[in-house]
């Protein structure tokens, strides 16, 4: 059907590493037709040339770590009609919310010579804790045939295909054999987002968590699981505090085991 | 009852490749015995058995040559007859309108190698939803209609085994073109061998073989009859229907909630598990469609999902489903339990959740408050 204009993307970045904004530019075969369909309006890693705003969709990679930028989401989100975070920063805080479990000050003293000149929050913050976002891809990164569903999705008005069932049925899917039950490896795969398509029980790894926590996640459950497979509490704590340890249960989770000595 | 020498099995695997089949069977991948594509016997999983109880499974070496010493691993013959995925139609924008193409999906000629008795009751459960209901399933037919199967009975119980409580097993009784009985006795390698369809019996004239002698009749009987005194697990199934319905709301279900993590493998892992789900799927342009349908399980909130909402959001409520419809719903669908005691969810459950031992509390439950009663009216 024939658009009267072509919508606007913009692709914003906060602190983050920009790897889920080059998973993007990495739609090789697609990304001319990404261009046909969208006005790409606003994407600095792409290109300097900018189109002003109001923007259809924005894709907002990254979390809130400085004032500056917890004043700069507020101002994307005035300028966006829809609003998608993508990546583990945006959705939960990323790596930098190890930050969170720290005290930054102690941080900034150890880093920097003059830590006088540093303006930074206490903690590392997903885009939801500050603005209304219309959708959240998870992953770390994300994967890029879910981020062009979403923009499918978003083009022709429809909800996307995103399940947020556990990395299992992925597995099983490809038919894995499963990590945990036939290596005694663990994996995170029961309590985690699918969306990468199993890729580190397929090269006999456990599951990192990358896509963050499922719906309906029972952390305690596998963590205790984990205690009988002789994994030491100091591990447990680890494996949730990865690239999603701020997401809500993964952080309830590392906090139980934190508390306890191996 | 015949009988073929070990190495006859090369000509059994010739004889079925030379009628065009694909041949799928057990093979070691990755620390478990799985079915993939058998090139010769050699593929076959030779001297290797597994140590299983829930949520573990171990590949062992065994200290003989035994070719089928082993219980069902991960996979399940559904995986071929049933595929994870499949692309129903494609449809393509055609100015105002569209056309639609349809997938024809390909007639398959399997030969399942290794087939055990629980497993042939998974496929003729499977049988009767797919292909002897009102509604035939084309990609399952396809698959389906020119399949050979040669069958193995079980030569030892897995840790999770419970085909004697489904009376599903160990002895193959049905539903096979060829049926073998692996014996080693010393310097001897060979199998008894059971035809089931004239098909099968044509196979068998392509392989050297003789009759069966009443010993080794007798042999391959007791290899069985052992077996089924071997089984890891147990169900007791007398009034279990009727046990399940009247403890819609027994406090255990929220106990087993406790554990279970919602993740779906033990019906990924069921052999008899059928549902799909259907997702449609556009490109950038719009122009072109696609419909998929793919595994899907009841463990998800999505699958209950209706206008507002999920109808099962507690995990409480979606183990119940599953045990519910395994064992008790599914006799008043199809007929059967949906049940073949393969044990695949105790074992393939990263947590060890044991259906048999969910049954056996609330049964035990209700025993007790039985006796307690008892007791309270003596008083």
């Amino acid at each position: 059907m024939p658009r009267q204009r072509k919508p606007k993307l913009a692709v914003w970045k906060f602190a983050s590493c920009d790897g889920c904004q080059l998973s993007l530019l990495d739609c090789e075969d697609e990304l001319l037709t990404i261009a046909g369909q969208v006005d790409i309006a606003y994407f600095l890693e792409a290109s300097r040339a900018v189109v002003k705003g109001p923007y259809d969709l924005s894709l907002v990679e990254g979390s809130i770590t400085t004032p500056h930028d917890a004043e700069r989401i507020q101002q994307v989100r005035r300028a966006s009609r829809f609003l998608v975070t993508i990546g583990a920063c945006a959705t939960a805080g990323g790596i930098q919310a190890l930050r969170n479990f720290q005290d930054v000050q102690e941080f900034l003293a150890l880093v920097y010579a003059k830590p006088a000149y540093i303006r930074t929050l206490a903690h590392s913050t997903p885009i939801a804790q500050h603005v209304r976002v219309d959708f959240e891809l998870h992953g770390c990164p994300i994967n890029k045939r879910q981020l062009l569903e979403v923009i499918s999705a978003f083009l022709h008005g429809r909800k996307p295909h995103i399940p947020p069932h556990s990395v299992c049925m992925e597995c099983k899917r490809r038919g894995t054999v499963c990590v945990m039950v036939a290596h005694g490896t663990p994996c995170l795969g029961p309590v985690t987002h699918a969306g990468c398509g199993a890729i580190c029980p397929a090269y006999q790894r456990g599951c990192y968590g990358c896509f963050g926590p499922k719906e309906t996640p029972n952390t305690a459950s596998l963590s205790a699981w984990w205690r009988h497979l002789g994994i030491p509490p100091s591990r447990i704590v680890r494996a949730f505090r990865g690239f999603n340890a701020y997401a809500e249960a993964f952080r309830q989770e590392s906090e139980v085991h934190a508390k306890q000595n191996d | 009852m015949h009988v073929i020498e070990r190495d006859a099995l090369t000509a059994l695997f010739v004889a079925l490749r030379q009628r065009a089949f694909r041949l799928l069977g057990p093979t070691v991948r990755d620390g478990a015995i799985v079915y993939d594509e058998l090139a010769s016997p050699a593929d076959l999983p030779q001297g290797w058995t597994d140590t299983q109880d829930g949520g573990t499974y171990r590949l062992v070496r065994r200290n003989d040559a035994a070719l089928f010493g082993y219980a069902v691993g991960p996979h399940s013959w559904k995986q071929f007859l049933h595929p994870p995925t499949v692309r129903l139609w494609q449809a393509q924008r055609d100015g105002q309108s569209f056309h639609i193409r349809a997938e024809q999906p390909e007639q398959a000629r399997f030969a399942f190698i290794g087939v055990r008795s629980c497993e042939l009751h998974a496929i003729a459960i499977h049988d009767r939803i797919f292909l002897h209901d009102a509604y035939v399933d084309p990609v399952y037919r396809a698959r389906r209609e020119n399949l050979f199967i040669v069958a193995v009975n079980c030569g030892q119980a897995g840790g999770t085994c419970f085909c004697v409580s489904m009376h599903t097993g160990p002895k193959v009784t049905q539903g096979f073109d060829l049926a073998l009985t692996e014996l080693l006795t010393g310097e001897r390698h060979y199998f008894v061998v059971e035809t089931g369809t004239a098909r099968g019996a044509e196979v068998l004239q392509d392989i050297p073989h003789r009759a069966a002698t009443a010993a080794e009749e007798e042999a391959a009987a007791a290899v069985v009859a052992r077996t089924a005194t071997q089984m890891g697990r147990t169900l007791h199934t007398a009034g279990l229907q009727e046990l399940l319905y009247r403890n819609i709301e027994h406090p255990r279900w929220d106990e087993v909630a406790s554990r279970c993590l919602t993740c779906g493998n033990c019906t990924m892992v069921c052999p008899t598990c059928f549902c799909t789900t259907v997702t449609d799927t556009t490109d950038l342009t719009g122009a072109h469609a696609e419909r998929w349908r793919q595994w899907d399980s009841c463990f998800t909130t999505d699958f209950s999902y209706i206008h507002g909402g999920s109808v099962r959001t507690s995990a409480r409520s979606r183990y119940r489903h599953w045990l519910m419809h395994k064992l008790a719903t599914w006799i008043d669908q199809f007929g059967t339990s949906g049940c073949v005691g393969c044990g695949r969810c105790i074992t393939w459950c990263p947590v060890a959740i044991d259906i048999t031992a969910e049954v056996d509390a609330i049964r035990t439950s209700e025993h007790r408050a039985a006796a307690e009663g008892k007791n309270d009216a003596n008083a």
